[in-house]
């Protein structure tokens, strides 16, 4: 090869480009099942078995009862259905999982089903299914109808103002649950009391959880503060479980203990939490997560928030392990378990992934699609950042309208907004003042209202936190004391609110699986039912909640489009003056250009889609062609709004042969009277893009193509914007526009223009 | 409090059979409003769950096929009246190695059966006693 380069490349610069996306900031491991990378076949992975000897499991997953460990020993008494499970694990896992896509086998036999199922069989079953069908299982065999979600709610201050604001407003947005957490712990009181008192302005019936010390958040739960707790993590291994200080029966202990107190609960495990505890095993994230799934059934909790908790970021550096996530939330659905299906922790710093990885749940619906949506923004997470945050808020709502699918999210307008958060930081200020335990300033107040995060307020720091914090603990101050403040102050609806969330633990109806309030009412998988059994059947998105969904902000409407054109008319009067001379007739002349505009130019609409006024463009077209020694006609068409038949047809009448055809949105063609109509000698379709001097050199071409010199053409630069997603509603509601006014038999019209204004 | 067996056409309780549905101190749920909050009359006590509604849910919980649910809330009906601070005792005591054997954690079971008639939660404790034997998890951990 004597013409190889002279030097080799040392790398294509594509890879360099593609080194600085923030993909590239996420790691990725190979599988190594071993050492416990590997999604779901996992080199000690177990295969499936059962014996039972005298109605006692003497074998399970191939264990004999002699060497079970713990976790073990919980499942096979407290899970396993000893006069089901034979039958039950007979069933190949391949039919098992045909069944779990199958809509014609309800949900409640496949549950039944579950009852006498293994850890490794679940597992099995599981990894038959490829991604969609587990979106689609999921869908199935998730036990609420009425999806929902859960967002977490904290700030980088511990500030009680804002977490009070901003509770208010992830209510407003629809939350059936919050969640907080602090940076310093001796603020769990006060987190707790300034959420809660958020949480009751603007309707009832959002639960709200203070994430803390085991012993403290039960304490915060009895004082009335705390409506659930999710801390109650499971782990799949036993020497995991023990560092994690606990064993499936201390945490069954303290399940009932929730319960005894009228407090929901939920436990957490999900997958990467053994990998990232050290002890794996060799086992696969979802044979593991199996495990702690049948545990936590076998506990008695209604629910599980799993999916890769924390584990989400390893699991997602697994080959199959944003799969396997999937995977393991339909375990959690097949126990028959409410499930909040993570879509927390932020797995990812590539918003492609991010994106991704949410859309199944949208569209499958979950009891809680994440355990956590981060309404706050990112910094202000203590939980650490969320799949989705604050940040990220209004992509979320937009991708519930693409889909029409419920997110349990809807978006709210900016008054609304301000409203509760102003209204959340009075009622906390009254509370505050009213139990004597702080006097915030007016300026504090202002500051959070307004703010989007804690780095622009000027409000509490976690050390007033502290002693605000250790007074409401002292002083033993309950929700009870709360109430009576907020309706001495004036808050009554907020006192009301607070009451019906407490009374709730009356009569235990939201320890119920699945359990949310909606309306005022406490609905469950018990009065609302999943009961999917194909098309038209299950959660159907009435016309009623589909309004609120696709009701974003700043949508177009043909009247605003209109309006908008309308207030450059006056402007444009000054500018330019459209004086009519007849009709058009084809030009003897060959030094000259015909220039074709549109029917609604300058008559209804007056500006490019890039905002420049049609005078100035039609300005710099007129004198590039002068400046090249060629003469000009413009001539407005009625027939059509085409760009390229404009363009044919100014060129047909040109004595050159050559014409400009443009649009009242800026799209612009020259062409040439010999030319296909499509087979245009310059296009110019990017139209908010073009500048000034393009229209320049448009017309400086067109009178070189008139001479019968070939140009250099004019290069529109672009960089990739998504010129469809900016502009096209705008254009299409524009172009209508235009092409009502055309009419086919009216002849083109001879204008003599007149600029007005001073060149710009 | 009634016995009689539900469904889970009774559930939610508090809307279909609110006559079934008391507080700690036998109140009925529409009396516990904010004007009788605000005039002391309804405290934090009479807005705790009690042993009977958490029976009520377990009998739902076993109509709509969820047995280990219902365990639990039976579980948790025994647990009601026991005091907070002794509930944390008890909690600390099953995490793995405060207890140094069996004998102590068969003492609270002892004690739950006998001051508290709680025997499905003493049995559970005396079942985790025997694991916690035959696993090594009576060792001390610090």
């Amino acid at each position: 090869m004597d013409q190889a380069l002279p030097i080799r490349p040392n790398r294509w610069r594509r890879f360099s480009e593609w080194d600085d996306r923030p993909l590239r900031l996420d790691n990725f491991a190979v599988d190594d099942p071993e050492n416990g990378f590997s999604a779901m076949s996992g080199a000690c992975d177990p295969k499936p078995g059962i014996e039972v000897v005298d109605g006692r499991i003497a074998a399970m997953d191939g264990v004999v009862e002699a060497d079970f460990d713990m976790i073990d020993m919980f499942i096979a008494r407290h899970h396993i259905d000893v006069r089901t499970t034979e039958a039950s694990m007979a069933i190949p896992a391949l039919e098992m999982a045909r069944m779990l896509v199958d809509m014609n086998i309800p949900r409640t036999d496949m549950v039944k089903l579950a009852h006498g199922l293994t850890p490794a069989k679940l597992a099995e079953v599981a990894a038959h299914l490829t991604a969609m069908e587990l979106s689609f299982a999921y869908s199935k065999m998730r036990a609420r109808k009425t999806p929902g979600n859960q967002g977490h709610v904290t700030n980088a201050k511990d500030d009680p103002l804002q977490l009070a604001a901003d509770a208010a407003t992830a209510v407003a947005f629809g939350f059936d649950e919050i969640e907080t957490t602090m940076r310093v712990s001796r603020n769990a009181w006060s987190n707790a009391l300034a959420c809660c008192i958020g949480a009751a302005v603007g309707r009832w019936g959002t639960l709200f959880q203070c994430s803390s010390e085991e012993a403290e958040e039960l304490q915060i739960g009895m004082a009335g503060f705390s409506s659930y707790a999710e801390t109650i993590s499971v782990y799949g291994t036993e020497k995991a479980f023990v560092d994690g200080d606990d064993t499936p029966w201390s945490k069954a202990f303290l399940t009932a203990a929730y319960a005894s107190r009228g407090i929901k609960m939920r436990c957490t495990s999900g997958a990467g939490s053994e990998l990232l505890m050290g002890f794996h095993e060799s086992k696969s994230l979802l044979y593991l997560e199996a495990r702690c799934l049948c545990m936590q059934r076998a506990m008695g909790a209604q629910g599980t928030q799993n999916g890769g908790i924390d584990g989400a970021p390893v699991a997602a550096s697994i080959a199959g392990g944003v799969r396997e996530l999937m995977a393991e939330n339909l375990l959690a659905v097949w126990l028959d378990l409410e499930c909040a299906s993570g879509n927390d922790a932020r797995s990812s710093e590539s918003e492609i992934r991010i994106g991704a990885k949410i859309l199944p749940y949208l569209m499958s619906g979950s009891d809680f699609i994440c355990s956590g949506f981060g309404t706050i923004l990112k910094y202000d997470n203590s939980f650490n950042a969320s799949l989705f945050n604050g940040e990220e808020m209004e992509d979320f709502l937009v991708l519930q309208r693409d889909f029409e699918a419920d997110g349990g999210l809807t978006p709210v307008g900016e008054a609304q907004v301000l409203d509760v958060r102003m209204r959340a930081v009075e009622a906390l200020s009254a509370v505050f003042e009213e139990l004597d335990l702080s006097t915030p300033t007016a300026a504090m107040k202002t500051s959070v209202v307004a703010a989007s995060g804690s780095d622009e307020t000027d409000s509490y720091l976690p050390r007033d936190v502290a002693l605000i914090s250790d007074k409401i603990k002292e002083r033993g101050i309950t929700v009870v004391d709360v109430i009576k403040a907020l309706a001495k102050r004036g808050f009554s609806g907020e006192a009301e609110h607070l009451l019906s969330l407490v009374k709730l633990r009356v009569s235990g109806d939201y320890l119920q699986t699945s359990a949310i309030v909606r309306n005022g009412h406490v609905i469950s998988a018990i009065n609302d039912p999943n009961d999917y059994c194909g098309p038209g059947s299950g959660y159907q998105l009435s016309a009623e909640r589909r309004n609120e969904i696709i009701n974003i902000r700043d949508q177009l409407t043909r009247g605003a489009v209109l309006h908008e054109e309308d207030q450059h008319k006056a402007g444009e009067r000054v500018q330019i003056a459209y004086a009519k001379i007849g009709e058009a007739t084809p030009g003897k002349c060959e030094k000259e250009v015909v220039i074709g505009i549109s029917p609604g130019f300058g008559t209804k609409l007056f500006r490019t889609l890039a905002g420049h006024s049609l005078s100035q463009i039609l300005r710099e077209m007129v004198s590039g062609i002068k400046a090249k020694g060629q003469n000009v006609r413009v001539v407005r068409f009625h027939h059509t709004a085409d760009t390229s038949f404009l363009g044919l047809s100014a060129a047909s009448l040109s004595g050159s042969g050559v014409g400009i055809g443009i649009q009242a949105k800026g799209t612009a063609v020259i062409h040439h009277c010999d030319r296909l109509p499509h087979n245009n000698l310059e296009l110019f379709s990017n139209a908010p893009i073009t500048r000034l001097d393009h229209y320049r050199k448009l017309g400086e071409n067109a009178a070189d193509y008139a001479m019968g010199v070939l140009p250099e053409p004019v290069v529109v630069p672009t960089r990739g914007e998504a010129m469809g997603a900016r502009f096209h509603a705008r254009v299409a509601l524009i172009y209508a526009i235009e092409t009502a006014m055309t009419q086919p038999d009216s002849p083109p019209e001879e204008l003599e223009v007149q600029f007005l204004g001073a060149e710009q | 409090m009634s016995r009689d067996r539900l469904f889970a056409h009774d559930y939610p309780l508090a809307e279909n059979r609110p006559d079934l549905v008391r507080g700690q101190r036998g109140k009925s749920l529409d009396v516990l409003d904010l004007a009788a909050l605000e005039s002391g009359d309804v405290v934090m006590e009479d807005l705790r769950i009690t042993a009977g509604a958490l029976e009520m849910q377990a009998g739902i919980a076993r109509t709509v096929n969820r047995s280990k649910l219902a365990d639990n809330f039976e579980r948790a009906a025994e647990l009601v009246d026991i005091p907070q601070d002794y509930l944390m005792v008890i909690y600390e005591l099953l995490r793995p190695g405060r207890a140094r054997d069996k004998a102590a954690l068969q003492d609270i079971a002892d004690d739950l059966r006998s001051r508290f008639k709680a025997t499905r939660m003493a049995e559970f404790i005396e079942e985790a006693a025997d694991v916690y034997e035959r696993r090594g998890l009576f060792t001390s951990r610090y």
